[in-house]
């Protein structure tokens, strides 16, 4: 596979939100806000580039029937370097994503990575891969969060995009309004991207 | 002419039709509205008008989208609006009730397969959503008559315990002239329909008869002030107690469809409203209740499937 396949292969055709559908957690809690969406993406993203390449680089050496604790304990360090670097620079925007930081290291979008593609292949495609299915990630994050932040708030990045008079439908903040967007959203991209046979 | 017509069934036809039922289910639903207009003034018939406007309106436009045949006619989106209206406070700005029948028929009705496939009731997955989202429009309400004096429901003043400030009689309650949404003061309007509906044999029984008992058992076992002190009469004919075992908790496509599973739907409905109306949050539990009942249908269904004619037990 070339590498740009690697890359787009992350943000269209393996979307981990709207084509896998993993990584529901973090997706349905943290998005209420569009600034929201891209902290956890790219706090993900930093995560799965550096766990990829670490584990595309002792592939050979982790034993078959421990790989999963190996992964875990590698991914465990990337995501207390994110959360103690987003905790000293980025104080606020730790407190509103809390507990799913550290719950990075459950991420199934990450294992799976591991175990799909950075224990199979050489580290650049790895690094490539984490790049895309993190930047797909982010993504999907950043428009749920907007269009939720922006119906359910009437604010995007805290900006006023809202006339005064919206009364905004509080459901959209709400664990709730996450599922309706989620599956109105998912529906839709698949209707346009999915050929039917 | 010795020869054996073979076809696949069904093979008793009769002249009910979709649009048929759903008619006479409007016209039940019509006293309820008229005693709903006549208590809080033409705001009513015109959010009434607005909500169905915008159903109808709104089933054309997806069936279009999705390319589906246009079933518009079948009034089924007219009861649906009807609803959605009838479970809003009179008070409540225009842009609600369109809203709430699109998120009825769009999200809830549409996007599950249409008329027969939602799983739950579209308009009272409407109202849920609506009350999530503007829960002060949602509960604002005016006494009858053309002043629009704010009030509270008989519910809401259970539920505060100040029975002596200002509970309106059983009489006031079961004619409907109190605080509430559009279609659900009126208990009498609403008696009269369903009679209409039970006559004519849209729906049955035992849903409503099951979930109006429970309710009125189980609210005066549980009283406020001890065992057997509840005023179980009384809770029959407040909140949207009558609307919902009559004319949503009834739906078909989501109560069950064997008479056990309906005495149970029945029952659920009124052990869960019961406990919303005592211990709950809100102070009324109908919606809620339909609901919860509408999603654990399909299990209902499942464990009281009668054995088919004529199997016995296997390893007799």
């Amino acid at each position: 596979m070339k590498l740009r396949e690697v890359f787009t292969n992350g943000i269209f055709k393996e979307n981990p939100v709207f084509k896998l559908v993993i990584g529901m957690c973090p997706t349905i809690a943290v998005t209420t806000a569009a600034i929201n969406g891209i902290g956890m993406g790219l706090a993900t993203t930093f995560v799965l580039i550096c766990s990829n390449l670490v584990i595309s680089l002792l592939k050979d050496f982790i034993p078959e029937k421990i790989r999963i604790p190996s992964y875990i304990v590698i991914i465990a360090t990337f995501v207390t370097m994110v959360g103690m670097i987003m905790e000293a620079y980025l104080p606020e925007l730790y407190d509103n994503l809390g507990i799913f930081i550290p719950l990075i290291v459950v991420n199934c979008i990450i294992l799976a990575r591991a175990e799909t593609f950075a224990s199979k292949n050489p580290p650049i495609p790895s690094m490539v891969d984490g790049l895309g299915i993190g930047l797909g990630f982010t993504l999907s994050l950043t428009i749920l969060g907007s269009i939720r932040e922006i119906l359910g708030s009437g604010t995007w990045f805290n900006m006023q995009v809202m006339s005064d008079s919206y009364e905004p439908a509080l459901i959209m903040i709400l664990p709730a309004g996450a599922f309706i967007t989620l599956g109105i959203l998912t529906g839709l991209i698949n209707r346009f991207t999915t050929k039917v046979d | 002419m010795n020869q054996l017509i073979v076809s696949s069934s069904p093979h008793i036809n009769s002249d009910e039709t979709i649009a048929k039922i759903m008619r006479d289910v409007v016209i039940a639903l019509i006293p309820a509205g008229v005693a709903g207009v006549y208590f809080f003034g033409a705001r009513a018939l015109l959010i009434i008008v607005v909500s169905v406007v915008s159903a109808i309106l709104t089933e054309w436009a997806m069936q279009k989208l999705y390319k589906k045949p246009v079933t518009v006619d079948d009034w089924s989106a007219v009861i649906t609006g009807i609803l959605v209206a009838y479970n809003m406070p009179p008070t409540v700005p225009l842009w609600l009730p369109v809203i709430g029948s699109v998120i009825a028929i769009a999200i809830i009705k549409q996007a599950f397969g249409g008329l027969g496939q939602n799983f739950m009731n579209p308009a009272l997955g409407a109202r849920a959503i609506l009350l999530a989202c503007w829960p002060v429009h949602m509960t604002t309400w005016v006494a009858p008559g053309p002043d629009a004096v704010s009030t509270a429901t008989p519910l809401e003043i259970l539920k505060s315990g100040n029975i002596q400030n200002g509970l309106p009689t059983l009489w006031e309650a079961f004619i409907g002239n109190i605080g509430g949404c559009i279609g659900e003061t009126s208990a009498l309007a609403l008696i009269i329909g369903a009679v209409y509906l039970l006559y004519r044999g849209v729906i049955n029984w035992r849903i409503p008869i099951s979930y109006l008992g429970t309710v009125a058992l189980f609210t005066w076992i549980f009283g406020k002030n001890g065992f057997f002190t509840g005023n179980g009469i009384y809770n029959l004919f407040v909140g949207g107690l009558i609307l919902g075992a009559f004319y949503m908790a009834t739906d078909y496509a989501t109560s069950p469809v064997t008479p056990k599973g309906q005495l149970i739907m029945g029952f659920g409905c009124g052990i869960i409203t019961s406990i919303i109306r005592i211990y709950g949050g809100y102070p009324g539990g109908v919606t809620y209740a339909i609901l919860i009942m509408n999603i654990v249908t399909p299990l209902i269904d499942r464990y009281t499937m009668p054995s088919i004619y004529g199997e016995v037990e296997e390893n007799v």
